[in-house]
């Protein structure tokens, strides 16, 4: 006798428990504001990343086109991968007297990590993280990008 | 025609009916790129032979050519799921090495952040184990709240997995000002939801039939595979660094190590569920009592360690992660070895499957919570 | 009122008025296949977007919702693309066997649409013996799965197929057995005559408790049967990867599906047929007015109306509850719901005797 009355109850127990995950589902197939999906390509205007999103490497231009960059190669040393390559010309100032400047800060995005090093190793906050993320390109080419904009100089009182 | 099982079968084996399955390096099971090579008779497993190294990118010597600062983004790749714990890890070697006191402020949100890893890291365990049990509707559930913990980390952080935010003397960045209230938001979410849990997936009959007595591990076990974390603690073998060998704030929060005795499958389970329990109760220790002051301190910017040998461990997600460095008092280390849980946790899977069912093998193998990464590295 | 079953009348009557009978047999046969494929390709579009729709909800997901309005023609682009694409056949399988076990499992989807009666005076064949017809046929169906299983030359789908051979064998059991309790209510095979055994009232509210067990039996062995979770271990995707069908591709993988969500349909409807009264509306005793207001809802939605409700009540099981374990799959039908049917069965014979049942 002991036996069927385990015998009902376990499968009564099992019935029970298999009713409450249903339950639950149910519960999520009525209430559709539950839903979290985000339609991503169609939400991109209303998206919003966070200031401090790692998206790739910039350097920001004032409207003379003019960069903090020294040249000092802090970030080129920081970096784990080889992403940045600092390349340097021999500009001649005012005073007639030359001066090394950088040519191109060239930036492999391909093989960035976005570990953040080389921001934090710039001495003249010359260069920051962007919130771009959507990086992919047909030719990979297209991913090595030359940070300074063409023509650009440093800014006055930056060393 | 060439088939790879050809080489692998083993003729005493399929003298005696047995016969030879490659479960893996694609397998849904697997969660990644392990081969495992099992001698089946019929349903019921003989033998498991784990052949690992596909994912293997020797970030060990990786490491070697990169200077202190630089290795620790490395170690996010390694447990991807638990990266913060990873570069905490190495963080707090490096520190050993150059006997810098961090400062309180970042030892509490290190700590913090940890335990919202660790939460997230079991988080995305639970739903892939139910997916593994064939029930898929978990694993979404599990990452609506891994989700909220995501885009906390990557307010702060600035990124969603691999951070890169504990360096070497404290964290990168400060915590952002919506940092609190955002945790806070995610606590009284979880425990919103922390019962649907149990109506799922643990309360489930067949859920508890397919695990309860499922591969399982004696503390002898567990202690002699090396088993840490969850693994070991499921079979009531004490285990956590955090109690045993505590680092930063642990030795004054209160918190419970869990432990089951059960050993099987079920109460690794148990203790991966509460210890998102215990993990919440840590962060609701800290969230309102972070101290004021710098979440860094001044190191040099070329790091030096002194020649000698460092090691620091810490409790991962899956374990017992320990972090080896020698050093010849170059900028570079000499030699680094990372003890990772998984592997050690990996070992044990023939000892605690062998006579079970394929249904067996993927619950038991689902309980081990393998990252594929952290066991090749 | 609107009834499907003037439709045939009025198309025999034209073709008798037209042909001599012989051709006119022909040209009905014809077109009842016709009918017969194209509900099944609509059966397979409607049911996968709804299986897709469900899941979707019950994860707080949105589902597809980029083909057409709504995402309902997802499930349309999908068949095209398992259309152009290749078929492949594994280089060591056996061909033929390969080749012709999709096909099987379609056959057995299409003979058991036969007895079904979809509407008032709307049923292909209403043979007498049409429940018999429907456990004989429907066992068929193991046999396209250990076929596709032993010539695929793959061990997850020999494993698959094997499991799938244990499942469906002992499921049939307690399938029959809860399919029985019905007959011996209604007292007769034919599907026609069930129906009508139910117009005052479904069996599943006239047989008390025992018809409900035998429903919720009947339900359990049918998921069993048609391989669907928590019972799909043939497929078992995180373990067989996909179990007996882990070769197929293109077309003949598409077979399959189709093949799996008509099986659910029929079984869904054979169900609906038994236990909740197939095409009759709600009955109630002797509540006249009541039951004139109900016969005022097509046949035809009742009895589509019912199937789709049990074949949520299958969808929803789905997308709850983790695998069984197989050991665990027989132990539940030998220990208990074998038992628990016979069981049953006899209760509801002695309440049939003994005229227990409104």
């Amino acid at each position: 006798m002991k036996f069927i009355v385990k015998y009902i109850k376990d499968i009564w127990g099992a019935i029970t428990s298999l009713l409450k995950g249903m339950r639950r589902t149910l519960y999520y197939f009525t209430h559709h504001k539950e839903i979290i999906t985000q339609q991503y390509p169609d939400n991109r205007d209303t998206l919003n990343l966070p200031e401090r999103f790692k998206g790739e490497v910039v350097m920001p231009h004032d409207e003379n086109n003019e960069h903090r960059c020294t040249g000092c190669q802090a970030c080129e040393l920081a970096c784990p991968n080889g992403t940045i390559k600092v390349i340097f010309k021999n500009e001649i100032n005012a005073e007639g007297k030359k001066k090394k400047a950088i040519d191109k800060l060239v930036y492999h995005l391909e093989l960035c990590t976005m570990c953040n090093l080389c921001i934090e190793a710039c001495p003249s906050d010359a260069i920051k993280m962007a919130q771009t993320f959507e990086h992919s390109v047909f030719d990979r080419n297209q991913l090595t990008k030359i940070l300074n904009n063409p023509g650009s100089k440093i800014m006055e009182g930056v060393e | 025609m060439y088939r790879q099982t050809d080489i692998i079968e083993d003729n005493r084996d399929t003298a005696q009916g047995n016969f030879v399955i490659n479960v893996g390096p694609q397998h849904p099971a697997t969660h990644g790129v392990l081969h495992l090579v099992i001698t089946l008779n019929g349903e019921t497993i003989q033998k498991i032979e784990p052949h690992l190294g596909y994912i293997h990118r020797s970030i060990e010597k990786m490491c070697e050519s990169l200077s202190y600062r630089q290795f620790i983004y490395v170690t996010s790749r390694m447990d991807y799921l638990s990266a913060h714990i990873n570069n905490h890890a190495c963080s707090l070697c490096v520190e050993k090495g150059l006997q810098v006191e961090i400062p309180p402020r970042a030892q509490v949100i290190r700590v913090l952040m940890d335990e919202l890893t660790r939460i997230a890291s079991h988080e995305l365990w639970w739903g892939a184990m139910a997916m593994d049990l064939g029930a898929f509707t978990p694993f979404f559930h599990a990452f609506r709240e891994r989700e909220t913990i995501n885009d906390i980390m990557e307010e702060t952080c600035g990124a969603r997995l691999t951070m890169n935010y504990m360096v070497p003397g404290g964290v990168m960045h400060d915590i952002h000002p919506n940092f609190q209230k955002r945790v806070k938001d995610f606590m009284q979410l979880y425990k919103k939801k922390i019962n649907e849990y149990d109506e799922l997936v643990t309360g489930n009959v067949i859920f508890q039939n397919r695990m309860k007595g499922v591969g399982v591990i004696s503390a002898e076990d567990a202690v002699s595979y090396g088993c840490t974390g969850p693994v070991a603690r499921g079979s009531g073998v004490s285990s956590d660094i955090r109690k045993i060998y505590p680092y930063e704030i642990y030795d004054k929060l209160e918190f419970d190590e869990v432990l089951e005795t059960g050993g099987d499958s079920f109460a690794r389970y148990m203790v991966r569920i509460r210890e998102m329990q215990q993990s919440i109760r840590i962060v609701e220790q800290l969230i309102d009592n972070i101290p004021e002051g710098d979440f860094m301190t001044k190191t040099k910017a070329v790091l030096k360690l002194p020649k000698g040998e460092f090691y620091s461990r810490v409790e991962t997600a899956r374990g017992e992660l320990g972090v080896y460095i020698v050093s010849e008092g170059a900028t570079t280390p000499y030699r680094i070895k990372f003890r990772s849980p998984g592997f050690s946790n990996l070992s044990i899977l023939d000892k605690m499957v062998r006579g079970g069912k394929i249904g067996d093998l993927i619950a038991a193998m689902g309980t081990l919570d393998l990252v594929i990464p952290d066991i090749d590295r | 009122m609107w009834s499907l079953s003037h439709i045939t009348n009025e198309i025999h009557e034209w073709l008798s008025s037209t042909f001599n009978p012989t051709w006119t047999l022909i040209f009905e046969m014809v077109l009842a296949g016709v009918a017969v494929i194209g509900l099944f390709a609509v059966l397979g579009l409607v049911l996968v977007i709804m299986e897709r729709k469900v899941s979707a909800w019950m994860q707080i997901r949105l589902g597809p919702n980029r083909v057409g309005p709504k995402g309902i023609l997802q499930s349309t682009a999908d068949t095209i693309k398992l259309m152009v694409k290749e078929g492949m056949t594994p280089s060591g399988a056996d061909k033929f066997l390969f080749n012709l076990a999709p096909f099987i499992a379609m056959i057995v989807a299409m003979l058991l649409m036969a007895p079904l009666a979809f509407a008032k005076d709307f049923q292909l064949w209403d043979l007498n013996i049409g429940v018999l017809f429907v456990s004989a046929i429907s066992s068929l169906s193991v046999i396209s799965i250990l076929m596709a299983g032993w010539a695929s030359n793959n061990k997850y789908s020999l494993l698959g197929a094997m499991r799938s051979g244990a499942q469906i064998v002992s499921y049939e059991l307690s399938a029959g057995l809860s399919v029985l309790s019905i007959v011996v209510l209604a007292g007769s095979l034919s599907v026609s005559d069930i129906i009508n055994s139910q117009a005052d009232g479904w069996w599943i509210f006239k047989g008390h408790i025992p018809a409900i067990i035998a429903f919720i039996t009947f339900i359990i062995a049918v998921t069993a049967e048609t391989n669907r979770a928590p019972f799909d271990l043939a497929e078992a995707e995180s373990e067989l990867t996909a179990g007996f069908h882990t070769e197929y591709s293109g077309m003949k993988f598409a077979l399959f599906f189709l093949a799996e969500y008509v099986n659910v349909f029929i079984v869904c409807a054979i169900g609906a047929t038994l236990f909740l009264g197939g095409w009759m509306p709600l009955h109630i005793g002797s509540w006249d007015g009541f039951n004139h207001a109900m016969d005022y809802i097509p046949s035809s939605i009742w009895f589509f109306g019912k199937t789709f409700f049990l074949i949520f009540l299958i969808m929803w099981f789905r997308w709850t509850f983790p695998r069984l374990r197989i050991d665990q799959l027989l132990n539940l039908e030998w220990k208990y719901l074998l038992p628990i049917s016979m069981i049953n069965l006899l209760l509801i014979t002695a309440m049939a005797i003994l005229k227990w049942h409104f």
